[in-house]
C-alpha cells in the first residue's frame, strides 16, 4: 500500500502557562513538535504498511526547520519524506494550504491512501483533510476512530460521530483523518533516528508542484484575519475553602450559586 | 434571494437536532442586517432571507415547521432515500448545485462531525473561504462583509476574519454557543421542495453500518451540562461518582486527557484540544488541574465550576465558582444537597468502591 501522510510543525504547548495577568500563552522558548494529533496518523499509517506491505512518505509544508518534523516521523518508521516549502506559500490560508498539498499529493501518484491527523493544535481548524479531497475529488472519511478492512481495492472505516460510531467503505485511492482513539503512536527508535539522520529531505517548491501562483499564498487565500483581540481570560470566580466552611456549607453555597443562574 | 443566509440543519433518527435550530439564531441576525442594508442601500434583487437546508430521507416535518415558528423564512426540503445517511458527498454536492442557482451570501453549519467535513469540502468546490468554530457572527454595515470571530492559539487570542472577494461567506459554529431563538407559531414562511439529480446524491462512500454509543456515553458536545474528572479522581471506580451526579443533574460525563490516557474512562468523553471542545451552560471540573489544551476545549461554557484541593490550579483561572478542597469531602455533601432540593441522585452500586 502506497501511502502518504501529512504532517505539521506546530509550537509545542503542554508545558506552557498562562501568564495570569494577561491571560496570554507565554510562548518564550517554547519549541517546535510534530502536531501530537499527527502522531495517529503516522502510526496508522505504519501499522497498515507493516501489515500490508508498501511504502510510508510523510509530507510537510513549511518552513526549512520543519524537516526537523519529518525526520521524526522517519525516525518511528516512516519510510521516506518531503518537504513543501516556498516564500509563495507564506499566509496561506487552509485553502491555500489545502490546494498547495492537493498539488504535492498529485505528483506522488499513483498512491492508495492519503492521511492527515483530524486537526493541528495551533491553527484548530481541521480544514485541511477535506480541502486536499475537494481539490483532488477524493473520497474521504475525517474522525476515523478505527481501520476495520483495508484491501488493495477499498478501505473500511469506523468514525467517530456525536451519537456513535458510523462505518464507512470506500474505494482506493481515498483520504481519512483519524482521531487519537485509533492508535498509541510508537516512539522513535535509535536505529530509526540514525537512518533519519542521514536521509536527505527533498524540498519541493511552488514550481515543483506546478501549481498556479494565483491560488498559493496569500494571494490564494479568501479569508484574511482583520483584527486580533486579547480577552482577558480570567474570570471573577466566588471561591469557596472548604477547610474553613465545611463540605457542607460549600455544597450549600454552590447548589445556591447555580439556582440563581437557574442551572439547578 | 441571492445574498441570502443559508444553514444547514442536521438530522438524525428521524428528527432535526438541537443545532439546526441553534443556527437560527445566528442566522436570524444575519439575515436581518443583510436586508436593512439591502433596503438603506436599495440593492438590487429580491430582499435577503434565511433559508434553511434540510437533507434527509424522509425531512421531520414537524421540525420543518419548527424551523420557521424560529425565524427561518425559507426550508429548502431535498428528500430521497439517497440521502438517508449522512455523508459528505452528497450533501455536499446537492449544496453545490443549489448554491449555483441561489446565490446565498452566508452559509453557516454547526462544527459537528458532518459539519467540520462538509463544510471544508464544499467551500473547496465553491472556491470560497471558510472560518471554523466562530463564536462571533457579525454584518459590517459598510461593506456588507461576514465579520467571523474565532477563537485562535488555543483560545487566548480572538481573531475576526473577513472573506473579503468570494462569496458565499462561510462558516462553523460550535453547538450550544446560542439559545435558538424563541418559537412563534404565527411565523410565516416557504417549504420548498428541492430535486436534486440522482446524480449528485451517490456516494462512494458507501455507510454499511453504525453503532450507537451507549446512553451513558452520550455526546457531551451535545450536553447541556457537562461534569467532569481528572486525575484528581484517583481511580476509575471514582468515576461512578460522577456518573451519578451527573444523572442528578441532567448532565454528560466529561474528562481531561489525563483520566482517558489512564484508562479510567473513554476517549469520546475527553474535552480539551485533543477531544473535544465544548459549550455547555455548565461545565463542572472536577480534580482537573486545568492544563492549556483542557481550558482550550471548555472555558467558552457559560458557568464553570472547579472543584481542586490545589488553590493554585490553573483551573481556577477561568471558572466562575471555585471550591478549594478535597472532592471526595465534597462531592457527597454536594449530592445530598441536591437531593434536598429534590434532584434524584441515583444510589451507589454497592460493588463500587470509592475513594
Amino acid at each position: 500500500m502506497r501511502i502518504i501522510v501529512f504532517i505539521k510543525q506546530v509550537p509545542e504547548t503542554s508545558n506552557v502557562k498562562m501568564d495570569p495577568v494577561t491571560g496570554v500563552m507565554v510562548r518564550d522558548g517554547v519549541e517546535s513538535i510534530v502536531n501530537p494529533l499527527d502522531l495517529y496518523s503516522v502510526e496508522t499509517a505504519l501499522q497498515l504498511r507493516d501489515r500490508l506491505g508498501g511504502k510510508v512518505t510523510a509530507v510537510s509544508m513549511g518552513p526549512k526547520t520543519a524537516i526537523k518534523a519529518i525526520k521524526e516521523v522517519i525516525s518511528m518508521g516512516c519510510d521516506d519524506g518531503i518537504l513543501i516549502s516556498d516564500k509563495a506559500f507564506a499566509g496561506s490560508d487552509t485553502h491555500a494550504t489545502s490546494y498547495a498539498l492537493s498539488r504535492a499529493l498529485s505528483r506522488l501518484a499513483p498512491f492508495d491512501l492519503a492521511l492527515t491527523g483530524v486537526r493541528a493544535t495551533d491553527g484548530d481548524t481541521g480544514q485541511v483533510g477535506p480541502g486536499i479531497a475537494s481539490f483532488l475529488d477524493l473520497p474521504f472519511a475525517t474522525d476515523v476512530s478505527a481501520i476495520l478492512n483495508a484491501s488493495e481495492k477499498s478501505l473500511e472505516v469506523e468514525r467517530l460521530t456525536e451519537s456513535g460510531y458510523a462505518s464507512l467503505r470506500m474505494p482506493l485511492p481515498c483520504l481519512i483523518s483519524v482521531v487519537k482513539e485509533i492508535s498509541n503512536p510508537r516512539l522513535p527508535t535509535l536505529k530509526g533516528k540514525q537512518r533519519a539522520r542521514q536521509m536527505d529531505i527533498p524540498a519541493w517548491t511552488a514550481a515543483d508542484l506546478e501549481a498556479d501562483e494565483k491560488l498559493l499564498g496569500l494571494n490564494g487565500s479568501p479569508t484574511r484575519v482583520v483584527k486580533i483581540d486579547r480577552p482577558k481570560v480570567t474570570r471573577s470566580g466566588v471561591t469557596v475553602w472548604i477547610e474553613k466552611t465545611g463540605a457542607e456549607e460549600a455544597a450549600r453555597q454552590l447548589a445556591d450559586f447555580l439556582e440563581k443562574r437557574n442551572l439547578l | 434571494m441571492s445574498g441570502s443566509v443559508w444553514t444547514v440543519a442536521e438530522q438524525y433518527d428521524g428528527r432535526l437536532r438541537s443545532i439546526s435550530f441553534e443556527l437560527l439564531a445566528r442566522g436570524r441576525s444575519l439575515a436581518d442586517k443583510l436586508a436593512t442594508r439591502h433596503r438603506k442601500l436599495d440593492l438590487p434583487g429580491a430582499r435577503p432571507e434565511l433559508c434553511v437546508l434540510v437533507l434527509a430521507e424522509k425531512a421531520d416535518a414537524a421540525g420543518v415547521k419548527e424551523l420557521i415558528e424560529r425565524g427561518a423564512d425559507r426550508v429548502f426540503v431535498a428528500e430521497s432515500p439517497l440521502l438517508r445517511h449522512p455523508t459528505v458527498e452528497p450533501y455536499a454536492k446537492v449544496m453545490e448545485w443549489l448554491a449555483r442557482d441561489r446565490k446565498p451570501d452566508v452559509i453557516l453549519a454547526g462544527a459537528t462531525s458532518l459539519g467540520r467535513a462538509l463544510m471544508p469540502y464544499l467551500a473547496v468546490r465553491l472556491t470560497t473561504g471558510l472560518t471554523a468554530d466562530c463564536t462571533g457572527l457579525d454584518i459590517d454595515e459598510e461593506t456588507g462583509n461576514l465579520d467571523q470571530t474565532r477563537p485562535a492559539i488555543g483560545g487566548n487570542i480572538m481573531a475576526t476574519i473577513i472573506t473579503a472577494r468570494h462569496r458565499p461567506q462561510m462558516a462553523s459554529v460550535r453547538p450550544h454557543s446560542t439559545r435558538p431563538p424563541d418559537r412563534d407559531p404565527s411565523r410565516a414562511g416557504i417549504i420548498e421542495a428541492i430535486h436534486p439529480p440522482d446524480e449528485l446524491m451517490r456516494s462512494r462512500v458507501e455507510w454499511t453500518g453504525f453503532r450507537a454509543m451507549p446512553q451513558n456515553e452520550g455526546s457531551i458536545q451535545e450536553a447541556d451540562k457537562v461534569v467532569a474528572g481528572g486525575r484528581g479522581l484517583k481511580k476509575a471506580d471514582n468515576f461512578a461518582l460522577l456518573q451519578r451526579l451527573a444523572s442528578g443533574l441532567g448532565a454528560a460525563v466529561g474528562a481531561s486527557r489525563e483520566a482517558v490516557d489512564r484508562g479510567w474512562t473513554t476517549y469520546p468523553r475527553q474535552v480539551g484540544l485533543s477531544g473535544k471542545t465544548v459549550t455547555p451552560r455548565l461545565y463542572m471540573a472536577f480534580g482537573i488541574s486545568g492544563a492549556i489544551q483542557h481550558l482550550a476545549g471548555m472555558k467558552t461554557a457559560e458557568t464553570i465550576v472547579a472543584v481542586n484541593n490545589d488553590p493554585d490550579a490553573q483551573i481556577f483561572q477561568v471558572a466562575d465558582f471555585n471550591v478549594v478542597g478535597d472532592l471526595f469531602e465534597f462531592l457527597p455533601a454536594f449530592m445530598a444537597e441536591l437531593q434536598r432540593r429534590g434532584k434524584a441522585i441515583p444510589a451507589a452500586q454497592s460493588s463500587g468502591k470509592q475513594a
